[in-house]
């Protein structure tokens, strides 16, 4: 007889049923739920009486025998949230199915527009790449928002997470004890890997109007190789050749000629971008008018924004 | 090549679901990574490989490794305990 009841408590309905009354947390020891240091920690006394009557209470509100409302909550709440949880992968699924197939001749992102974009655009403004041509010269002013959503964010990361000078004076004393030990292996694996991928960087911004890639991406390659120096190295050998002047320099600049060269374009009537250098010959690097400068820049700022990002997060300054 | 990719998808969804589900930080962070790279792949047989050069640096670099930073400074990855021990005997 045992058996069986010992059956029934351990059988998938039961246990379904014991989650949706909430008697058990199913999260409950397996999760890493670790929190940040107690405050008995810092030597106050254990006998609080307020602490105590304080548990004492939340450990009423949570039983879940007693308070008929958190027991009601809490079935309410779970089946709600599943609920929510399969209505939105519904309409989800159910809106992509009425978006046109991929190649579709009849889709409304193959109207005249984009024709227009892929027969005039290697005339208009004469970089082989298509996509360049279309988010640089076409789209720039999207492009320009863009780059200054990028500058905002790095500048609201730094007033959010920047350190005062003496607290960085401070954490520099402690920078090498939360970084792994210097490793043979990663720092001779990143003395080979990172004027590679530097190199490659630069490839794809100069490169940004004959083959894939441009400005943003080439600048994510030089940042993610910075952030690899930084970890194996140390900011110490780092600030040789980039300390926070140099950012500021680079960033601020990089910003502003960008910021000229789109006001000439726009002044010029949003088609002249090409008309300032003419666009030479299709094929070569130097060709296409503005579009390497701008490509340049933006690799410019899109380094330093991952850069700063990893700097501010690590220790609160560069 | 419509073996490859429909491998590829299958893969991804999988990382997807097991992002969500899985309870160790560290693997969880590892395993959107390889999301990332996957995506990146299927990014290239689309035919825009730009966009897959931007998916490996930000997706699958930039972004996890703030990811882990993240963990390290709330303490949640395995092995900080023993350098908060060594930080209170000192201070």
């Amino acid at each position: 007889m045992s058996r069986v009841r010992d059956n029934y408590e351990n059988s998938r309905f039961r246990r379904l049923l014991r989650w949706i009354n909430g008697e058990t947390d199913p999260l409950e020891g397996k999760m890493e739920m670790k929190p940040l240091r107690e405050e008995e920690l810092k030597g106050e006394s254990v006998y609080d009486p307020d602490r105590i009557d304080r548990a004492r209470v939340e450990r009423y509100l949570d039983d879940v025998e007693r308070n008929t409302e958190m027991r009601a909550f809490r079935v309410v709440y779970r089946l709600g949230s599943v609920a929510l949880c399969l209505l939105l992968i519904a309409a989800l699924l159910y809106a992509v199915s009425w978006m046109p197939a991929v190649g579709d001749a009849n889709a409304p992102a193959n109207n005249e527009v984009s024709q227009r974009y892929v027969e005039q655009g290697l005339e208009e403004v004469g970089a082989v790449n298509m996509v360049t041509n279309m988010i640089l010269s076409y789209r720039g002013f999207d492009t320009f928002g863009e780059t200054c959503v990028l500058f905002v964010a790095a500048t609201c990361v730094i007033v959010l997470l920047r350190r005062r000078r003496d607290d960085i004076e401070k954490a520099k004393e402690t920078d090498w004890k939360y970084e792994p030990k210097p490793d043979a292996i990663l720092q001779q694996v990143t003395k080979v890997l990172t004027p590679v991928i530097f190199l490659f960087g630069v490839y794809i911004i100069l490169n940004g109007n004959l083959s894939p890639g441009g400005g943003f991406s080439g600048g994510a390659v030089i940042g993610a190789g910075l952030i690899l120096y930084v970890t194996t190295f140390g900011f110490h050998r780092t600030q040789r050749f980039f300390n926070e002047k140099t950012y500021d320099c680079v960033k601020v600049g990089a910003l502003t000629l960008y910021s000229i060269t789109m006001i000439y374009y726009f002044y010029t009537g949003a088609n002249g971008i090409a008309s300032l250098f003419g666009t030479g010959t299709a094929g070569n690097i130097l060709s296409a008018g503005m579009l390497l400068p701008i490509n340049i820049f933006v690799g410019l700022e899109v380094a330093c924004t991952m850069y700063c990002f990893f700097a501010l997060f690590r220790r609160g300054g560069m | 090549m419509e073996t490859f990719k429909i491998i590829l998808l299958i893969f991804l969804i999988l990382c997807a679901i097991s992002v969500s589900l899985i309870k160790n930080y560290l693997i969880s962070v590892i395993v959107f990574m390889s999301y990332s790279l996957v995506m990146s792949v299927i990014w290239f047989l689309l035919e825009s490989p730009d966009l897959a050069i931007t998916e490996a640096a930000v997706g699958a670099g930039v972004s996890s490794i703030l990811f882990f930073v993240t963990l390290r400074k709330i303490q949640a990855l395995h092995g900080s305990e023993g350098e908060e021990k060594d930080e209170q005997s000192q201070g």
